[in-house]
């Protein structure tokens, strides 16, 4: 999804900024622009100020500069409660002395609703997330998984256009995660509501999102769909953080417009794409997938350079091998192999030759 | 002033023979009321003692509680103290209970330096068998100086006399005192008011009188109350011991004065409690021989505005050890003071006590 | 798989208990290895069982044993309360002379252990002017006494000597020896065998005086001491009955002289009844015979009666007259005073654990140390720094007169009067109100209050709908502790609350520590310790304990 026009902006950042002690910026010069409908994940570390950004946006914090539109309206003097922002917190945060139902009800309540229509849209909102049965129990009575689907609900259940989830799975184990990701994305998807979801894991954030904003040190350092993001990251922090990487340090020999040659510190030469690096005798950080690298000549194009490698550990992960090389001084380099019937099994000790399409390695800064 | 010599010297040769008796016992646990008074028995009393024989002393100020302590310390079988200063009443109450020792005066105590036997010499404080008396103390009134207007208070009943003398009073929250100036006030003769007070008419009478203050009363537990709530401005005039006021007129230089009409006499001194060991009887009465001769009753003086028990202390009373003013016109018992005065009916009060107080606090928490 | 037969035994084991691996029952090897471990829990908890054991609950046991506890009266006076039992005070007369006969035996022992004053000073708390009427009646029980020996000692003066009796008394040779031997070492009484014939009264009575002298005190023997006036009064009856004239011991002429006297019926004796009201017209007041006989049984409710109100007399309890009641009053004084210091503490302790828990840690812990400094000072000094304040000439009412506010001749009253009790005991407990609070208040999470907002509730909703409701548990905490603290306060109502804000407390204080009517303030003690059982009760069947939180 490409960013659209100004009209269409839905939730804008304008030159935002934060600041706690009036010292340190905790969030630099950030703008940003959310069409309706979007799935936006705020990935990084923490400290990266991505919570800062989404609590600031509900109205928890204010912004020390700059502004927040919100359906071009700057909300930056609305009080939280009259946003209407729908909000999933990290541990849910039901409140311990109600039922589900009342629970579920309370922001209705505050809406002065009838007790009818209260009724009915509580009962949907729980039907929705499968916890209809659960209404007369307190959120201590519950498991986690269940506790999630209820703050979802509650987040949902005044109907709000813009929902903002607070790392809301993090408690949660594997297996029921993977689930909830699914469930939270169709009913996003179903019910045609703006997401702002923050998190520190990246699998979350590429299994969901519709765009991710990567968020280190104050500023967003890629904002981009998820394949884009893993397969095109923009600087050497994204491809670290996204998914597995390979790093080889060197400096730029020579540059012909989309590929350029990278000499390595024990002196061989490798291709590569030049992303961010300027000219000549630049140092670079290079990246490649270990999924991309491939240690078979047959497969690999005419004249590509090669390097020797030697396999220090296999590792068998049934539906994929798994190698560790020692590749030009870094013994912490890994090829990725699909377990096919034609595939070689490499052996620790094996002395090999591995090369990768120009494309598939990228020249970063070497931060 | 050489016969006190001679006396001096030969009190002196008695306590050094007693040491050899209750060689074994090294101090004294003496219990008092803490303050200026027990200050006073320090100076006039243990010091000298201590001097004389090395005996050391403790002092534990549980004097108005000593009755109940005494009683539990009794119940479980371990008396601690030696010698315990009581009012009167109090002693009767402990010999009554079997809970002080009697005392022969004329063996325990020393006689007179004219040879007068100390039963005698004492005369009718000696209000129990078990009570060694020490000091004559009045509860009177004290009157700030400032807020009384052009005519002084000079009779009891101005206490009473809202319109002469408006503003605030103090007065002690217990029926003893209270009910006798009442009735004294309401028209009773000072020769029928335990007659009257022994009715439920004339309780009540007496609390129908007490009634005309009581919104402009306030109630002490504490005898250093009234000095206090005098030298704040807090009360116009209150009652208190009188070597509590003679302490805030002289010594603090308020502008406070003496009301003695109708002071009530009452009787301080000493009891040894029951149970205490032979050797450590044997110490506490030649001490107490020591203690309650003429001369040491008569230093006590120089300390504090309290009258000897013994006829023969009073021509010793002299001037005050740190203020030097002349001690006898600051007695209770000099004849200045003493035109009107009622004596404490320990008697009457024994018996009465619990019913009136009842009485007395019902009305008081109404 | 193929179908295995199980054996006979293996499928009654599965019927049976569980066996562990030792074949023992599995309850029971797992009984044994929770035992070491419950034994363990045990020791470490002794040291504080035990001093909670004898500092609190032996003494609450001692306290609501003393509050019905009566055996004084029927332990001094064992005979004549057998006695009382049989008569009817409805009648309107007098107990007969059989009762004087056994009062005198006992008030004479009693008087001589000194335990009828004792006895006087408890029966007073009943009916006031006992204490002295028991006290004068000791000289009374001599007198009577007296009328048997005097007409003895007009006779030979020996009869009121110690050796004479002695020589009369004793066996020859028993006599040598114990006028020789040290006290201590005296051998027990040996009778005269032909005295014991002729007076086996006079014989026992004399051995129980010795029995009498060996406890009062071991250095007092027969023969030093003058015998007491029961012997005189057996050897007058022995010698109504019995001729003697056949006797030649020693003392034989004293004896024989003394006989010829006694039976020449010319001594008047008085009876009992009328050596009684001699002693003191009380003894022939039907009244004072009725109190007796109320109190006599060894477990009262008397105390308890006082206690609210009432009386125990000789026609079951009754009501005090209006005038005298004053420990309802209090009651009732007490427990409104101290919920209205609870709720003022919960009014001003809110805010501050709020605050407290919601600041930034260094904030926090500045203002937590404003909050336990009153802790630093010593309660006296604190109360009387109040005094200081509140006074008409304090602190407060000269601002408030400086400022204008009120005229120098209206003052405010705010001591000695309940709201003096009421300010300074707020302040006293508040932060017994604070600390529960806060460390309830520090356990509710910000996202909750924020959860609210973002739902939609303004300010003051999500603090009432959701933060509130998750503070009640610990203001139920401070509430508790405070409210039990007011409770049995004492001191500073006594210093501050002048007439009208004492509480029930000061009456018990009052009462263990001045009127020494024990049994009283053990009564009022317990019906208070009821009084907060009943609350806690209450409060537990209303909100419910589990709602109570000291922490997180």
């Amino acid at each position: 999804m490409s960013q659209t026009g100004q009209n269409d902006a839905f939730v804008e950042f304008e030159r935002v900024q934060k600041s706690y002690d009036g010292e340190t910026l905790v969030v630099k010069d950030l703008n940003l622009t959310l069409p309706k409908g979007e799935f936006l994940t705020m990935l990084g570390p923490s400290g990266s100020g991505k919570t800062t950004c989404l609590m600031m946006l509900a109205g928890f914090e204010t912004a020390t500069y700059g502004d927040i539109r919100l359906d071009g309206v700057s909300i930056n003097h609305i009080p939280p409660h009259k946003r209407g922002i729908g909000m999933v917190f990290q541990n849910y945060a039901l409140f311990p002395h109600m039922t589900i139902a009342e629970n579920l009800s309370f922001p209705l309540e505050v809406r002065k609703m009838g007790k009818s229509e209260r009724e009915a849209k509580v009962k949907r909102a729980l039907d929705m997330v499968e916890m209809g049965a659960f209404g007369g129990r307190r959120p201590a009575q519950l498991s986690g998984g269940q506790q999630q689907r209820v703050a979802l609900a509650r987040a949902l259940v005044f109907e709000p256009e813009l929902v903002l989830m607070d790392e809301p799975l993090g408690a949660l184990d594997k297996q029921l995660r993977e689930k909830m990701q699914f469930e939270i994305t169709r009913l996003a998807h179903d019910l045609g509501i703006t997401t702002v979801y923050v998190t520190h894991d990246q699998t979350e954030a590429l299994t969901m999102s519709d765009r991710v904003a990567v968020f280190n040190d104050g500023r967003i350092q890629q904002l981009a769909p998820p394949d884009e993001l893993y397969e095109t990251p923009s600087n050497s922090f994204v491809a670290q953080f996204i998914g597995e990487n390979n790093t080889l340090e060197g400096t730029v020999k020579e540059m012909s417009g989309e590929t350029c040659l990278v000499e390595l510190a024990n002196g061989a030469v490798i291709d590569a794409k030049p992303i961010n690096v300027s000219g000549i005798g630049d140092k670079t950080r290079v990246s490649i997938r270990p999924e991309r690298v491939e240690f078979n000549k047959d497969r690999l194009q005419e004249g590509a350079h090669l390097l020797k490698a030697e396999v220090k550990e296999f590792i068998y992960m049934g539906d994929m091998f798994r190698t560790r090389l020692s590749v030009a001084g870094n013994d912490d380099f890994i090829i990725k192999s699909r377990n096919a019937p034609d595939q070689t099994r490499l052996k620790p000790g094996e002395m090999i030759e591995i090369g990768w399409l120009p494309d598939d390695c990228r020249a970063l800064d070497a931060h | 002033m050489k016969l006190t010599k001679l006396f001096l010297a030969s009190t002196a040769l008695t306590a050094m023979t007693a040491v050899s008796v209750a060689a074994e016992v090294e101090n004294l646990t003496l219990v008092s009321w803490g303050g200026a008074y027990q200050k006073s028995q320090s100076r006039a009393y243990s010091e000298p003692y201590a001097e004389m024989t090395g005996m050391s002393f403790n002092w534990d100020e549980s004097s108005s509680e000593a009755v109940a302590k005494l009683r539990a310390m009794s119940e479980a079988g371990n008396v601690t103290w030696d010698l315990v200063d009581v009012e009167a009443a109090d002693a009767m109450r402990l010999c009554d209970e079997g809970l002080a020792v009697e005392i022969d005066p004329d063996e325990d105590l020393a006689a007179a330096p004219d040879g007068t036997p100390a039963s005698e010499d004492f005369g009718d404080m000696i209000v129990s068998d078990c009570f060694i008396p020490q000091i004559v103390y009045s509860t009177t009134f004290g009157y700030r100086t400032d807020l009384v207007g052009d005519t002084a208070p000079s009779s009891i009943c101005d206490v009473f006399d809202l319109e002469a003398y408006p503003g605030k009073r103090a007065l002690a929250k217990k029926p003893i005192g209270n009910m006798e100036w009442a009735l004294m006030c309401d028209g009773v003769a000072k020769e029928d008011i335990y007659d009257v007070l022994s009715t439920e008419e004339g309780q009540e009478k007496a609390l129908a009188k007490l009634d005309t203050i009581k919104a402009e009363t306030v109630w002490w537990s504490a005898g250093a109350d009234t000095p206090q709530l005098l030298a704040d401005g807090e009360v116009v005039m209150g009652s208190t011991y009188n070597g509590r006021l003679f302490s805030v007129i002289e010594e603090q230089k308020q502008p406070v004065a003496m009301l003695w009409d109708a002071q009530l006499f009452d009787i301080d001194g000493w009891i040894i409690p029951e149970g205490l060991s032979e050797e450590r009887l044997a110490a506490v009465k030649e001490f107490l021989k020591f203690a309650t001769d003429t001369q040491r009753l008569a230093d006590q003086a120089k300390y504090i505005s309290y009258g000897p028990a013994r006829m023969s202390s009073a021509p010793l009373v002299g001037k005050h050890a740190d203020l030097g003013i002349d001690m006898a016109p600051h007695m209770p018992t000099d004849p200045a003071n003493a035109q009107n005065t009622l004596l404490n009916n320990y008697e009457f009060w024994a018996d009465y006590r619990d019913d009136i107080d009842a009485k007395f606090q019902a009305w008081l928490a109404k | 798989m193929t179908d295995v037969q199980m054996p006979a035994g293996d499928q009654a084991q599965q019927d049976g208990p569980m066996l562990a691996a030792d074949g023992t029952t599995l309850k029971r090897s797992l009984a044994r290895s929770l035992r070491r471990r419950k034994i363990q829990a045990l020791m470490l908890i002794a040291p504080l069982l035990l001093f909670v054991l004898l500092t609190f609950v032996a003494p609450i046991f001692d306290m609501l044993y003393r509050s019905v506890e009566n055996s004084i009266v029927s332990n001094t006076m064992p005979r004549s309360t057998t006695l009382l039992k049989d008569w009817d005070s409805a009648t309107g007369e007098l107990p007969g002379e059989d009762v004087y006969e056994a009062a005198f035996y006992d008030l004479f022992l009693a008087k001589e252990r000194k335990d009828h004053t004792k006895l006087g000073t408890r029966l007073n708390y009943e009916r006031t002017g006992l204490s002295s009427m028991f006290r004068q009646s000791g000289r009374g029980m001599d007198k009577i006494a007296d009328a048997y020996l005097d007409p003895l000692k007009d006779l030979d003066k020996d009869w009121d000597e110690a050796e004479p009796w002695l020589d009369l008394m004793g066996d020859a040779d028993w006599v040598a020896i114990a006028k020789d031997a040290r006290a201590e070492e005296a051998p027990n009484f040996v009778p005269n065998a032909e005295i014991v014939t002729l007076l086996p009264n006079t014989v026992e009575a004399y051995a129980e005086f010795q029995t009498f002298l060996k406890e009062e005190d071991p250095r007092k023997r027969l023969g030093r001491e003058e015998p007491w006036g029961l012997v005189h009064i057996a050897l007058f009856n022995d010698l109504e009955q019995t001729d003697v004239s056949a006797y030649s011991g020693p003392g034989a002429d004293r004896l024989a002289e003394a006989s010829q006297l006694v039976q020449s019926g010319t001594v008047d004796i008085p009876t009992f009844a009328m050596g009684f009201a001699d002693a003191h017209d009380g003894w022939v007041n039907i009244e004072i015979w009725r109190t007796i006989q109320t109190y006599s049984p060894k477990a009262t409710t008397g105390y308890f009666l006082n206690a609210v109100d009432m009386k125990l007399t000789p026609d079951g309890a009754e009501f005090r007259p209006e005038k005298e009641r004053v420990y309802g009053l209090l009651f009732s004084r007490t427990i409104y005073m101290s919920l209205v210091i609870t709720f003022s503490c919960i009014l001003l302790a809110y805010p501050v654990a709020y605050l407290l828990s919601n600041l930034p840690l260094r904030q926090a812990n500045l203002l937590m140390i404003l909050v336990l400094l009153p802790f630093w000072t010593s309660l006296l000094v604190r109360t009387s720094a109040w005094k200081v304040m509140l006074q008409q000439q304090g602190v407060i009412n000269e601002v408030l007169v400086w400022m204008g506010l009120i005229a120098d001749d209206n003052r405010l009253a705010l001591i000695n009067n309940q709201l003096g009790t009421i300010i300074a005991m707020t302040h006293i407990l508040l932060p017994f109100m604070i600390l529960p609070m806060f460390s309830v208040m520090s356990t509710i999470p910000p996202s909750y209050v924020r959860a609210a907002k973002s739902l939609g509730a303004n300010n003051w909703t999500a603090f009432w709908r959701v933060y509130f409701p998750q503070s009640v548990p610990g203001i139920g905490a401070g509430s508790i502790l405070v409210f039990i603290m007011a409770i049995g306060y004492y001191i500073t109502p006594a210093i501050v609350g002048g007439n009208t804000g004492t509480f029930i407390s000061n009456r018990i204080a009052y009462h263990i520590s001045s009127s020494l009517n024990w049994g009283l303030g053990a009564a009022l003690g317990a019906i208070l310790l009821a009084a907060v059982l009943l609350l806690y009760w209450a409060y537990d069947r209303i909100v419910g304990i589990d709602n109570v939180k000291l922490g997180g």
